[in-house]
């Protein structure tokens, strides 16, 4: 049983100050005259900004198989401490997450942990090899309620199994996030292709390895009538080509990345692999053109592709160093320092893309998205005026593969609620 | 000067002078019935070769212990796919021999930076991927300076030495895989430095796809470029880069790129003929070419000693240099 | 050769370190004022006919010593021993008829303060065709100070070949040995204190010629002086 909260003075959505009541796991009111009701814990939440539960459909929780660099209890952990009261867990386990069973070991492991909610992703194609066609229908009936079905990691690179995957998934309302990737023109590529990688000495990454296979998959699913979902865009042109793609009217979502946001090609120049990721860090057109995408929403919302690494597949020389970056804890804070402070976004915006968005592309069950008397109370506190040294050996995550360690970022959240229960209060686990 | 030599980028107009005139100096060692220094006495020098390079190896060791330095040769011969903890545990043991300096090749562009970042002691770059080899292009520029009459010599000056001078306005053309090519990165870095014209001729597909941001003028046509050059500078070319559609054929690429006798005798009467080596005899470079007077293929291999002895010497033999 | 120059302004006080005493000369060098007002206030102590006369008769020694500069190569240690090796080859030259090898001798690389300022440049060492061996060669400096320089050159010499005699000739011997090293020929014996630093001047390397003597900045060390 949830109890009842008075959270006295936040500022909804960054707008003027209101208590918000809490009962019964639902909002009870938002802006009433201040009385508390019986019962009822008190937190001080002058000045602090609120949000809905973020929601973040692109999250790699590593369990089962890589416990060594994250458990779902750990990442959930990270997830709470960042605000989220909601995760999509890629598929990319191992075993990969392609049928009922391990979608809903993963289901369950979240409901244990209790920290956040956890939906599994399901895999595309069996064993993510993107050869044939994973049990779509049975993880969507699973218990999992599988809708988001990616091979990220890899990119469901075949246009035949695309085009089918498309058309499959319509039956029971599901979507196809694509990690838009051409194979063969990022084979061995370490970082953008461009100005540094050609005086560092790196194989590039073609931009158009991503925005050949983004134009390719919205036209597919123009064709076939079904919704498409681009994993995490990273390059001017893909925000142009999809800003086509939707002006159509078709069913095309996409997100981006914090680090995308902030992050240029430029931090590889000391080679430290803690900046290698995939899709790489581009340059700073490409940042400023995602950043104006994210403003006026071609950009649907941001996820953070958290991939945590443990230290031995990061302390290395570039070349063998593993690709990904952690992001569960920084990700409100990237987006401030990114959006908000730049004054591109305001917080409402901020609510629809990092939650509002989120959760209908993820087709979560139930109402939500916003901070309206009736609706359950998954909500996040969050100062706007903090300020710290990102650190990552405090970080909940089991992994320090973050590129923000040592950057002053702006913000902390102080308490995430969800459905009227803390999971966090005072900025620590509750 | 910087603690270590990682890039070419890393050395001022100056650093690169200094380098050049110490190892003309040097040179004459080799011409001694005792042809070592006490120099480096006493301090560890540490081949860090995780490429497979005898030649490169083998002229750091003599210039090492020509300057009387103790010498350790690590070789690791990882296969492509060896974790970098290798590096990093490797790095920690070389700090607990003590080593003064570390002289590193390794297939990982970074790798020596990276390897900065775990030891106290200097690192020499000797070829990180396809990143730089700084000394060859040092040896490169020391044979050019050589060839065009402008080395350090005997003068009425400090010394009596008169300093030699730079490459400024000499051209020097660099021909080949440019995309994948460590020396021709250190190489247009540095003849930059020197005030030389750096031109750069190679199929499409073998430019870095930013080229137009580098110090150099680009072209696709090795004939229109050859009697405009006082140097010619031929980078090897692996046949495997047919596999990956490079180009078409190794025939092709000869015919195209390739430095034949007919070619050889469009160069201006002056020019010469370089190349870092190994060679691809028939592919890059027309056996006659290699073994013609232009040619300075060998002597750049002995030039090798003298500029690695210069570079140990300024960056060992005095206080520690701040990094 | 007198062990002092009488006519040297401090020559009744060797050790002098007091400001004063060695100003007191001020009047006879043409010093621009006290010493206080201008730190490294210089004063001369040879003038350009002074060093032409002393290298004569250095060259005379020479001679005399060597009988008539058989198998004598004069070799000097840069920078400005290098043009003091060719004053007195061409002396020689004029006065035997014959002229006698000359050269330089870089010892940077044998120096035994390496490790205390960041790797110096070299210097050329220019070794006459035929060599040393069974030669008998003639070091030339132009200061003697603690004799690490010549300890060095010695040891520089013993790679390059097997002389048959090693003597050492300099214009100026400004005393405070470090080791066991005498010179056979010195131009002027210069008593100093380590605070002061001796400088000669050579129209080659400076445009002209001249000893000079001035208080050491208080930064710099006995060592830095120009000889050693």
């Amino acid at each position: 049983m949830t109890g009842t909260w008075l959270i006295r003075g936040a500022r909804p959505l960054g707008g003027e100050p209101a208590d918000i009541v809490v009962r019964d796991g639902l909002i009870d009111s938002v802006g009433g005259d201040g009385g508390a009701p019986a019962g009822a814990q008190v937190l001080d939440a002058s000045g602090l900004v609120a949000l809905p539960g973020l929601v973040d459909l692109h999250t790699h929780l590593r369990e089962p198989g890589r416990e060594d660099a994250e458990t779902v209890e750990t990442g959930t952990r990270a997830a709470a401490l960042g605000g989220f009261t909601a995760v999509h867990a890629m598929a990319n386990t191992e075993p990969v997450a392609d049928t009922a069973g391990v979608v809903e070991q993963i289901w369950r492991l979240g409901r244990q942990a209790g920290h956040c909610d956890v939906h599994p992703v399901g895999a595309v194609t069996v064993g993510l090899a993107g050869a044939h066609l994973a049990e779509l229908g049975a993880m969507a009936d699973s218990a999992a309620r599988v809708r988001v079905f990616s091979d990220d990691g890899r990119c469901v690179s075949d246009a035949v199994l695309m085009r089918r995957a498309l058309e499959y998934v319509k039956a029971f309302g599901g979507v196809i996030a694509q990690h838009a990737q051409e194979p063969r023109l990022t084979e061995g590529a370490q970082l953008n292709e461009g100005e540094v990688s050609g005086r560092l000495g790196l194989t590039g990454w073609p931009a158009v390895a991503e925005e050949a296979i983004v134009a390719r998959d919205c036209l597919l699913a123009a064709h076939v009538g079904s919704a498409l979902h681009v994993c995490h865009v990273s390059t001017a042109g893909s925000v142009e080509i999809i800003r086509w793609a939707k002006s159509k009217g078709w069913r095309v979502t996409a997100e981006v990345t914090p680090h995308h946001l902030l992050l240029t090609d430029d931090c590889a120049a000391g080679y430290d692999p803690v900046f290698k990721v995939n899709p790489p860090l581009r340059t700073a057109a490409d940042v400023a053109a995602l950043r104006a995408g994210l403003a006026d929403g071609t950009i649907d919302c941001v996820a953070t592709d958290h991939a945590p690494h443990p230290v031995e597949d990061k302390e290395t020389e570039w070349d063998t160093a593993a690709f990904g970056m952690t992001g569960l804890e920084t990700a409100l804070r990237v987006v401030q320092a990114a959006m908000v402070d730049t004054g591109l976004l305001d917080w409402a915006g901020v609510a629809d893309r990092m939650s509002r968005r989120p959760a209908a592309i993820g087709r979560l069950p139930g109402p939500g998205g916003a901070l309206e008397p009736g609706l359950p109370a998954s909500l996040t506190l969050y100062d706007a005026s903090a300020s710290d040294t990102v650190d990552p050996r405090a970080h909940a995550s089991m992994s320090r593969n973050s590129p923000f360690a040592g950057r002053v970022l702006p913000g902390r959240v102080v308490a995430t609620f969800r459905r009227g229960a803390p999971t966090v209060l005072d900025g620590k686990l509750a | 000067m910087n603690r270590h030599l990682i890039s070419a980028a890393d050395l001022t107009r100056d650093d690169a002078l200094l380098i050049l005139d110490t190892a003309d100096e040097l040179a004459r060692v080799s011409d001694r019935p005792i042809k070592k220094l006490p120099t480096l006495r006493g301090r560890t020098v540490v081949n860090l070769f995780f490429e497979d390079s005898t030649r490169t190896r083998i002229s750091f060791e003599a210039a090492a212990k020509r300057l009387s330095a103790d010498v350790i040769n690590f070789s690791a011969k990882g296969s492509s796919v060896a974790k970098g903890e290798s590096l990093k545990d490797t790095a920690l043991t070389l700090e607990a021999m003590g080593a003064d300096a570390v002289v590193i090749r390794h297939s990982a562009s970074g790798a020596p930076a990276r390897l900065a970042g775990w030891v106290r002691g200097t690192v020499v770059n000797a070829g990180d991927g396809s990143h730089e080899h700084p000394t060859q292009a040092l040896l490169d520029a020391f044979t050019i300076r050589r060839k065009f009459g402008r080395s350090a010599g005997p003068g009425p000056g400090r010394g009596g030495s008169a300093p030699g001078g730079a490459l400024d306005g000499l051209r020097v053309t660099i021909v080949g895989d440019v995309l994948h090519s460590r020396v021709a990165r250190s190489n247009v870095l540095l003849l930059h430095t020197l005030g030389a014209e750096v031109t750069l001729v190679a199929p499409p597909t073998l430019l870095p796809v930013a080229v137009g941001a580098w110090p150099a003028t680009v072209s696709y046509d090795l004939d229109s470029a050859l009697p405009k050059t006082d140097v010619v500078m031929m980078l090897r070319v692996q046949q495997e880069r047919m596999n990956a559609a490079y180009f078409p054929s190794v025939r092709e690429y000869s015919r195209r790129y390739g430095l034949d006798g007919a070619r050889m005798a469009q160069l201006p009467e002056q020019a010469i003929v370089m190349h870092p080596g190994p060679v691809n005899r028939g592919v890059e470079i027309a056996a006659e070419v290699a073994d013609s007077a232009r040619s300075t293929i060998v002597e750049q291999v002995a030039n090798g000693v003298s500029v690695r002895m210069a570079v140990l010497y300024l960056l060992l033999g005095g206080a520690e240099a701040q990094s | 050769m007198p062990a002092v120059d009488p006519s040297h302004p401090s020559a009744a006080s060797p050790s002098a370190a007091s400001p004063s005493a060695a100003n007191s000369g001020a009047v006879n060098s043409g010093a621009a004022g006290p010493a206080r007002d201008t730190p490294a206030a210089r004063k001369a102590v040879l003038a350009a006919a002074e060093i032409r006369r002393a290298l004569t008769r250095i060259a005379h020694e020479i001679l005399e010593r060597t009988d008539g500069a058989a198998g004598v190569v004069l070799l000097g240690i840069p920078t400005r021993g290098v043009p003091l090796a060719r004053r007195l080859a061409d002396r020689i030259e004029q006065v035997e008829g014959q002229p006698v090898p000359y050269g330089s001798l870089d010892v940077t690389m044998y120096r035994d303060d390496l490790r205390l300022r960041p790797a110096r440049a070299l210097g050329r060492t220019d070794v006459p065709a035929a060599g040393i061996d069974g030669a008998v060669v003639v070091l030339v400096d132009d200061v003697l100070y603690s004799g690490r320089t010549v300890r060095a050159a010695l040891d520089a010499l013993h790679d390059l070949g097997r002389p048959r005699a090693v003597q050492l000739a300099v214009l100026i011997d400004r005393g405070h040995r470090e080791l066991p090293v005498r010179a056979d020929y010195v131009g002027k014996n210069l008593p100093t204190s380590k605070q002061e630093v001796v400088r000669v001047l050579l129209t080659e390397v400076d445009g002209e010629d001249a000893v000079v003597l001035s208080r050491a900045a208080p930064a710099a060390t006995a060592s830095t002086g120009s000889g050693a």
